[in-house]
């Protein structure tokens, strides 16, 4: 608990420390690219004769993905605090390749913990993480995936505590990670609410992100958590079935997904993908970043509170949208952020036209290349 | 400094008992129905029957976050041989019916909030269960969890850590009864060489906060560091050795026999006390 209390102060005093926000803000234009483009997909919404749809082009970032952004905040912190070496999980390889890169580009040593299957499925991210000089260590355990990797994270933290900041890569763990997190991930919102105010004269009426741990979607919801008639929706993995197993929807019950309780994971208590007697489910999904048995917890009561919507799409579905996206807007999405999109397609026949939607493109697709050729 | 415990129960009744005859006292850790819950009663009759003092009963589960290698491996063999949390307090049943050797659930928060905080504290208390440790769960957010778990007459066991400021010392031996449990190294559960050099610090630092009895665990295995125990802490936890002898043993009988003579000679060390040289070797 002790660096736990010791993060918290740290991160406390930094938040209102001008010479740390003005190091993030300038790594954060200069290193990492922001802002990032809201870009008006003019043929994907003529195609689909639905609603506006803007895109949050996080996927224009270096290395690729909205995770940069914490990786920036947490690696100065690491600095702070004096510790020369961080630790990172990585589920799709992105928050790996970010750490990776942060770590390099502060002087910090990096040991990524990854499962073997999403090594597999991720391959070219875990060779980027070498090339950066990161330590990429295969976990054995488990389902071995995401779920996993942050259990053996935790662990090298445990043991390694005096000299290693564990930078976790979503809005999960104890406090102060979930706040801590989505602090550093809400530049996404405050730059979208500013730019579709200049592009449109208006706030957005829905936002639509997927949803994982879920630190994309409360970077782009958090901003416009006041403003009650924008719809937020979330968007889960629903992987290939309904079953325990079958996939990572853990606020999807009202589609008929099964297994989701509120129950403690990894120092969390949200809703919890698990069997009757509390042993934690194995998840399944194409995407190797949404496939995680728990939610961030804060996703946890937005839900509660029906400030938000969760629905989960199906790993076919997201294909699809990838495919759509790629050939409309040429873009090629990461799968997390296709899911995004199948979440809003299948919601089409509920938008009116005068309808304005912003979808967090949260990363991009070069990683899935091998899945897209095998499965489109 | 806090008060010792006004209630009896039989874990300060058996560490009252080593502190008069001046003993460090062993507790002795298996992972529940590793392989099978029949083989864990075989294996708790053995350690009892070899002297271990306390015995701590692993609660099986799918993230063992603060276990090394051994122990999750013997969580995985349980939860594949269908072991639940039901079944753990039905095997405490059992051992009832013919040890009072005293039992404390090692587990972790979920399958207990699953099962229900106030069922649970029950169920435990009727079986025969005299404490309980939920290694993910902080003295900060214990207060429902000690008051419910207290009224049943259980001990509420919290870890302290190497790294715990002396504040934080003061509040986990303040929500603990039965003992105080102080991880010997940062890190997780798992057997090592040696014992880290600023142990004793830490022991007499933790004594300073409390009069709870201290029992130090993670990376014991061999009489050498039980030795150098004596007169430092009130017991030395003993797990994955124990579980890893479980592990490499052929048979159910020859575990047993593995166990007994890894418990007898820990406890021959604590009875009397290795020099610190030898203790090194």
């Amino acid at each position: 608990m002790v660096p736990l209390f010791e993060l918290e102060r740290v991160y406390e005093l930094a938040k209102f420390d001008p010479a740390f926000q003005a190091d993030f803000e300038d790594l954060l234009k200069n290193f990492a690219g922001r802002p990032t483009p809201l870009q008006f997909a003019s043929r994907l919404t003529a195609n689909l004769g639905g609603p506006r749809i803007y895109l949050k082009r996080e996927d224009l970032l270096h290395t690729g993905a909205h995770k940069i952004n914490n990786a920036i905040g947490q690696g100065l912190l690491a600095l702070k605090m004096g510790k020369p070496r961080i630790i990172a999980e990585t589920g799709a390889g992105q928050h790996g390749v970010a750490s990776a890169t942060v770590a390099a580009h502060l002087g910090l040593q990096c040991t990524v913990y990854m499962g073997t299957e999403d090594m597999a499925r991720q391959a070219l991210n875990v060779a980027r993480m070498r090339m950066l000089g990161a330590e990429v260590m295969g976990v054995e355990s488990g389902s071995k995936t995401l779920k996993d990797a942050i259990n053996e994270a935790m662990r090298d933290w445990v043991t390694n505590v005096r000299s290693s900041h564990y930078l976790l890569g979503s809005v999960l763990g104890a406090h102060p990670y979930p706040t801590m997190v989505r602090d550093f991930q809400a530049v996404i919102g405050r730059e979208a609410r500013a730019q579709i105010l200049a592009a449109e004269k208006r706030l957005p009426t829905h936002l639509y992100a997927c949803v994982g741990g879920g630190s994309n979607a409360i970077g782009l919801f958090y901003e416009f958590l006041n403003d009650a008639h924008v719809k937020m929706v979330g968007i889960e993995a629903g992987g290939r079935g309904n079953g325990l197993g079958e996939h990572a929807a853990r606020l999807a019950a009202h589609q008929g997904f099964t297994g989701a309780r509120p129950g403690v994971l990894q120092g969390t208590y949200t809703y919890v993908l698990q069997n009757e007697d509390g042993q934690i489910a194995t998840t399944h999904s194409i995407s190797a970043g949404l496939d995680y048995p728990a939610i961030g917890p804060e996703h946890a009561w937005l839900a509660d509170q029906r400030r938000a919507d969760y629905a989960a799409v199906s790993d076919q579905a997201a294909l699809e949208a990838a495919q759509l996206l790629s050939r409309t807007e040429g873009i090629i999405p990461a799968l997390e952020s296709a899911h995004a999109l199948a979440g809003l397609l299948e919601r089409l026949p509920q938008f009116k036209p005068t309808d304005l939607v912003i979808m967090n493109l949260s990363g991009r697709g070069d990683k899935d290349m091998d899945t897209y050729k095998r499965l489109l | 400094m806090t008060t010792a415990p006004t209630h009896s129960t039989r874990i300060s009744k058996r560490f009252a008992e080593l502190r008069d005859a001046a003993e460090l006292g062993i507790v002795a850790y298996v992972t529940t129905g590793d392989p099978t819950l029949d083989a864990t009663l075989r294996y708790v009759r053995a350690l009892a029957e070899a002297g271990a003092d306390v015995i701590e009963l692993g609660v099986p589960f799918s993230d063992p976050l603060a276990d090394g290698p051994t122990i999750q491996r013997a969580s995985e063999r349980a939860l594949k041989s269908g072991t639940t949390l039901h079944g753990v307090l039905d095997l405490v049943r059992r051992i009832r019916q013919s040890s009072q050797v005293p039992l404390v659930l090692f587990t972790y928060f979920n399958p207990v909030l699953q099962f229900g905080l106030e069922k649970f504290a029950v169920t435990a208390a009727e079986t025969g269960v005299d404490g309980v440790l939920v290694t993910d769960l902080t003295p900060d957010e214990s207060e429902d969890y000690r008051r419910i778990l207290k009224a049943r007459g259980l001990d509420t066991i919290f870890l302290a850590a190497p790294t715990s400021t002396d504040e934080r010392l003061q509040k986990i031996a303040a929500c603990s009864s039965g003992f105080l449990y102080l991880i010997s190294r940062t890190g997780v559960t798992g057997a090592k060489d040696v014992l880290p050099d600023d142990l004793p610090a830490l022991l007499r630092r933790a004594h300073s906060f409390t009069q709870l009895p201290i029992a130090v665990g993670f990376g014991i295995s061999l009489p050498g560091h039980v030795s150098v125990l004596g007169g430092l802490a009130d017991a030395a936890v003993v797990g994955s050795a124990l579980v890893s002898d479980i592990e490499k043993s052929a048979s159910v009988d020859a575990a047993c026999t593995a166990l007994r003579q890894r418990v007898h000679s820990l406890k021959d060390a604590a009875r009397r006390g290795l020099s610190r040289r030898e203790a090194r070797l």
